[in-house]
């Protein structure tokens, strides 16, 4: 044995002895994903709650950038992220909340937001088909793109129905509901809709849970009228969208 | 809190056994969200019970998207290659999906529900 081999050469040894056990473990991908939003967050909230400093971006731009530079694989890193994925479920239940609180409200606005529902939600499909189309998209990106305004887990199911790829779709899902949060002032400021329940509605339409959880940063009611529309917007779709995307597919 | 959770997690189950029994096409946390509705109307008793746990779940709603967002790296050969056609799809949808929303919603308030809002509660 050479007695002169240097302890720091040992120490770092031990390192990657622990960072092999550490990248396979889960509780590494879910301490870093809980540790990036928190700081996502409070840039966030430094900037003053900006639209445009979206922290789910941010977050996914940063966790990224960590798994590539590491090249940890992102099925590695799901082992631990899934814990926080899987709230999804729960937390669509607990949508049930803020709807109940502004039941008489939506009892009386129930016609004008069906309507606009089923607007929305056709119009948001039909142009995501037709631009990819006319861009010269491949069916499955085609595919992919149809149920993007859906909240996530609902819209990968569709995707998958349609021959879409449900892990594309769930990303263009979030693209789209960062777009939407982030774009959504500015634009309902140009068309002069000024109504809470009319743009937390439109919002939870368009961009599901992450335009819904913008709706809610802004005012409670704006948060109930959004996640009411981010649940009706999954009903709605879950049914409707497999069909109208399926029968557009078969035409492009 | 524990009983709040699992009681979103019982509704959840209920929701999820139902669309799988009847070969629906709804998924169950949805169905699971209408459910508890129905309950808390029936039982408006309950909702002191569920509501912190939900309203804390729901104000970190975004973060519960970022693992999903983090996927990007399966797709970045894909992204890249059809790169206009994604990113114009998705700019272009989303707003018209937002404005045509909103404008109908604006325009059926005034037409069905006039003056809707202005009676105080």
């Amino acid at each position: 044995m050479n007695e002169g081999l240097p302890i720091a050469g040992v120490a770092v040894g031990r390192l990657a002895d622990v960072w092999v056990y550490l990248s396979a473990s889960p509780l590494l991908g879910l301490t870093v994903t809980l540790l990036v939003y928190h700081g996502a967050f409070v840039a966030y909230r430094r900037s003053g709650f900006h639209p445009l400093a979206n922290p789910v971006a941010l977050s996914v731009m940063v966790l990224g950038a960590l798994l590539w530079g590491t090249g940890t694989p992102y099925a590695t890193y799901f082992e631990g992220a899934q814990f926080v994925h899987f709230l999804l479920g729960p937390a669509t239940v607990a949508l049930s909340v803020p709807l109940f609180e502004q039941l008489a409200r939506l009892k009386r606005l129930w016609l004008p937001m069906l309507g606009a529902l089923v607007v929305g939600t056709l119009a948001a499909t039909v142009t995501a088909i037709g631009v990819g189309w006319m861009l010269g998209a491949s069916k499955a990106t085609i595919a992919s793109l149809a149920p993007k305004s859906v909240t996530a887990p609902v819209a990968m199911g569709i995707s998958e129905k349609i021959g879409g790829l449900p892990t594309l779709t769930a990303v263009l899902v979030v693209c789209t509901g960062i777009l939407g949060a982030a774009s959504a002032r500015y634009l309902f400021d140009a068309l002069r809709i000024k109504d809470p329940t009319v743009r937390g509605f439109a919002l939870g339409t368009a961009a599901h849970g992450i335009g819904t959880a913008r709706a809610f940063l802004v005012s409670e009611e704006m948060g109930a009228f959004a996640g009411l529309a981010m649940g009706l917007s999954a009903l709605f779709s879950a049914v409707a969208l497999p069909l109208v995307a399926g029968w557009l597919l078969k035409l492009v | 809190m524990i009983p709040a959770l699992a009681a979103l997690l019982v509704f959840q189950l209920i929701g999820e056994t139902l669309v799988r029994t009847l070969a629906v096409p709804v998924p169950g946390p949805v169905v699971g969200m209408a459910l508890l509705l129905l309950t808390l109307v029936l039982r408006p008793s309950l909702l002191p019970a569920i509501k912190p746990t939900a309203q804390t779940l729901l104000q970190h709603l975004s973060l519960l998207f970022v693992p999903a967002g983090v996927g990007v790296m399966l797709h970045l050969q894909r992204l890249g290659d059809e790169a206009l056609a994604i990113g114009v799809a998705l700019v272009v949808s989303t707003l018209v999906g937002l404005a045509s929303t909103a404008l109908t919603m604006a325009w059926l308030m005034k037409r069905v529900a006039p003056h809707a809002d202005e009676d105080t509660p």
